[in-house]
């Protein structure tokens, strides 16, 4: 296959992931800002499929804008929207933020201009077979062992998400 | 595919973390059976077991070193020494636990369960040579320091505490697995063997610079360094007192072992000055800031940022005695701090009531004993001579001084110093000061009893006998540095398209 009009894509997707997470931040409203993530995700499940990886793909939309995305807009419902929004922000270090964040990203940027030689050009070869079946091979090949150890960590995580919720413990 | 089922020797090389993992599981399941007396019982007693076969199974899989699961596991002398430091504070950890859980009306089912979780998590840490088995063994002790440390649920610093821990907590292990994630862009591998050789072999890109920088400032929150330091006090002061033991301890043991690997194994790139900033960061902030605190918590956790610091001169000395001192440190530290700590909770009382200095005033006369082990540890933290803080601290700065750290080693000095005053504020309070209304000191149960003993022996070994230690601990650096020895088995390629 060969892919088309690929920069105008890239572009098109990178923008409305960069603009639906500067709304989240800066809609009052919670269900707005919710909806702006959505539209974050779903444009770098996007820019993931353009690199060839379909299962990565699934999973962000699956994951992210499917199970968390609910989750977020529970508990946006459960908490009383029409108070916070009359609340003054109380972030006011904002501009020690934008700060932080533009070095982040020249210190990206100079990182990324001087080490060209680093990226290769084309990426790597292509395999023949598809992403999503070499992941599930080296899951349960290579990397069986921290696969199963997973399954520990969200063991803890429950125990602890019960313990939390529990009245008395 | 023969070849990509696990063998005996894999299992050997993980038995401690399944031990602990098993044991933590039949504690899970027990517990709705019990009530909550025979829960507080024989739970803690299943709990103590199962750390002590941890520690058993740590012996043993020392006999089998080598790589397991496709180089994601490596069993050497360096893993076999944390699985050993962790598996022993996790059992003086549930011993002190054991009076700590009745006095505080605490259900235990859940509080053993995760300590033993938690354990495997540490333990994972140490002998994980691939970046997201590291992570993912981080992930999970952290997960169950976050729920124990809102353990006091009556009270709202704890829960305080919990929510602190677990916001910032979340934070800094992102940054790490950014860290991660941009290793492998430079390296094209997680796997800490083969990230080695990729940055000798192709030079070092500087992705790999923010890389490490990334990854310690994960690593960094974990140990509680400056400049990220800023939940200890909180958090070490809202969570359970044995808790505080584990995290400031176990946790932090764990969270070295990896900074060591990552450091050292791989040989990273510009680490000189990251540490440096850090180390003298960390001594001068934690001890200028515990002079002035009152609560024992609090100032216990300062003296563990400033003790986070010591421990970080050695990460910027040369890597042979560096490696040794910092691990002589780490069991060292983890000796007299789970000891005091020890004291801490026992001395608290119902509801953790008792945790001001002036509490201690007049101790020296009430309960003796208590005082007298308290002095000990303290003399410890000092770094006084015949208790193993002192070896600790005299074997960091000369390997320091060995490696020309001499301003390093001036600020280490200078701080150390300056620590002793607020110790030895304690002991003052203790035997120079009039008790101050009636606080009765419970008699020490046989648990808490045993707990101390060890603690005190333990610091009184590592002070008048270290060599043996040292010398396990340097040749654990030995093997950590031998350039790429255990030239990694090539891994089993997916077989594509046989299926």
């Amino acid at each position: 296959m060969n892919p088309v009009a690929t920069p105008f894509f890239f572009y098109l997707l990178s923008t409305l992931a960069i603009l639906g997470g500067v709304m989240v931040i800066v809609r009052r409203n919670a269900v707005h800002s919710a909806i702006a993530l959505i539209v974050t995700l779903l444009s770098v499940a996007g820019l993931y499929l353009m690199l060839y990886a379909p299962f990565v793909a699934g999973v962000q939309i699956i994951v992210y804008a499917g199970g968390i995305m609910v989750l977020f807009l529970f508990v946006i419902m459960l908490v009383n929207i029409d108070r916070s929004m009359k609340e003054r922000a109380f972030n006011k270090q904002w501009w020690i933020a934008i700060a932080a964040a533009v070095a982040l990203g020249a210190l990206f940027v100079s990182v990324f201009v001087k080490s060209k030689g680093l990226f290769p050009e084309r990426g790597l070869p292509l395999a023949e077979e598809s992403n999503t079946q070499q992941i599930g091979l080296y899951l349960y090949g290579n990397y069986m062992f921290a696969f199963e150890i997973a399954s520990l960590l969200l063991l803890v995580a429950i125990i602890g998400a019960v313990v939390m919720a529990k009245k008395r413990i | 595919m023969t070849q990509t089922i696990p063998q005996v020797a894999d299992y050997i090389r993980i038995l401690p973390e399944l031990v602990l993992a098993f044991f933590g599981l039949v504690v899970m399941v027990l517990d709705p059976l019990l009530d909550d007396e025979g829960s507080r019982k024989t739970l803690g007693g299943i709990a103590l077991l199962g750390a002590l076969c941890g520690l058993g199974a740590s012996l043993w899989m020392a006999q089998s070193p080598g790589l397991a699961f496709w180089n994601m596991v490596r069993v050497d002398s360096f893993s076999v020494f944390f699985h050993v430091l962790i598996t022993a504070i996790v059992a003086v950890v549930i011993l002190t636990s054991y009076e700590y859980m009745a006095v505080q009306r605490i259900r235990a089912g859940e509080y053993y369960g995760l300590i033993l979780f938690g354990a495997v998590g540490m333990t994972l840490m140490s002998s994980a040579v691939e970046l997201v088995l590291i992570f993912i063994a981080l992930e999970i002790s952290s997960i169950s320091s976050y729920v124990l440390a809102g353990f006091r649920r009556r009270e709202a610093s704890s829960s305080e505490s919990s929510l602190k821990y677990f916001l910032l907590g979340s934070f800094a292990t992102a940054f790490f697995l950014y860290g991660v994630a941009l290793m492998f862009g430079a390296t094209g591998s997680t796997n800490i063997t083969a990230i080695s050789q990729a940055l000798q072999a192709k030079g070092v890109p500087r992705l790999a610079y923010v890389a490490v920088a990334l990854m310690f400032v994960g690593l960094g929150f974990k140990v509680a360094s400056a400049p990220f330091h800023v939940w200890t006090p909180d958090v070490y002061e809202g969570a359970p007192a044995p808790i505080v033991a584990l995290m400031s301890t176990g946790s932090k043991a764990a969270a070295f072992a990896v900074l060591l690997r990552v450091m050292f194994e791989i040989n990273t790139p510009g680490r000189f000055w990251l540490i440096w900033v850090s180390a003298a960061l960390s001594m001068t902030l934690g001890n200028l800031s515990a002079l002035v605190q009152d609560n024992v918590k609090r100032l216990l956790a300062y003296s563990s940022i400033a003790h986070a610091g010591y421990l970080l001169v050695a990460f910027a000395a040369q890597p042979g005695p560096g490696i040794s001192a910092a691990m002589f440190y780490t069991a060292s530290y983890a000796a007299m701090n789970v000891g005091a700590f020890a004291v801490v909770s026992h001395f608290a009382g119902a509801e953790e009531r008792y945790v001001t200095l002036a509490d201690y005033a007049g101790l020296g006369r009430r309960s003796p004993l208590l005082a007298a082990t308290l002095t000990i540890f303290l003399l410890s933290l000092i770094g006084i001579p015949i208790t193993g803080g002192f070896f600790a601290k005299f074997y960091v700065f000369s390997a320091a001084l060995k490696s020309g750290l001499v301003w390093l080693t001036l600020i280490g000095l200078l701080n150390s110093a300056i620590g002793a005053y607020y110790y030895l504020r304690i002991i003052v309070m203790m035997y120079m000061r009039e008790p101050k209304g009636e606080i009765t000191v419970r008699r020490i149960p046989a648990s808490l009893g045993v707990a101390l003993a060890l603690s005190v022996l333990a610091t009184l070994y590592l002070g008048v006998l270290p060599g043996r230690v040292l010398d396990f601990a340097l040749r654990s650096a030995t093997q950590l540095m031998q350039p790429h020895r255990a030239a990694i088995t090539p891994a089993p390629t997916p077989p594509v398209g046989t299926m």
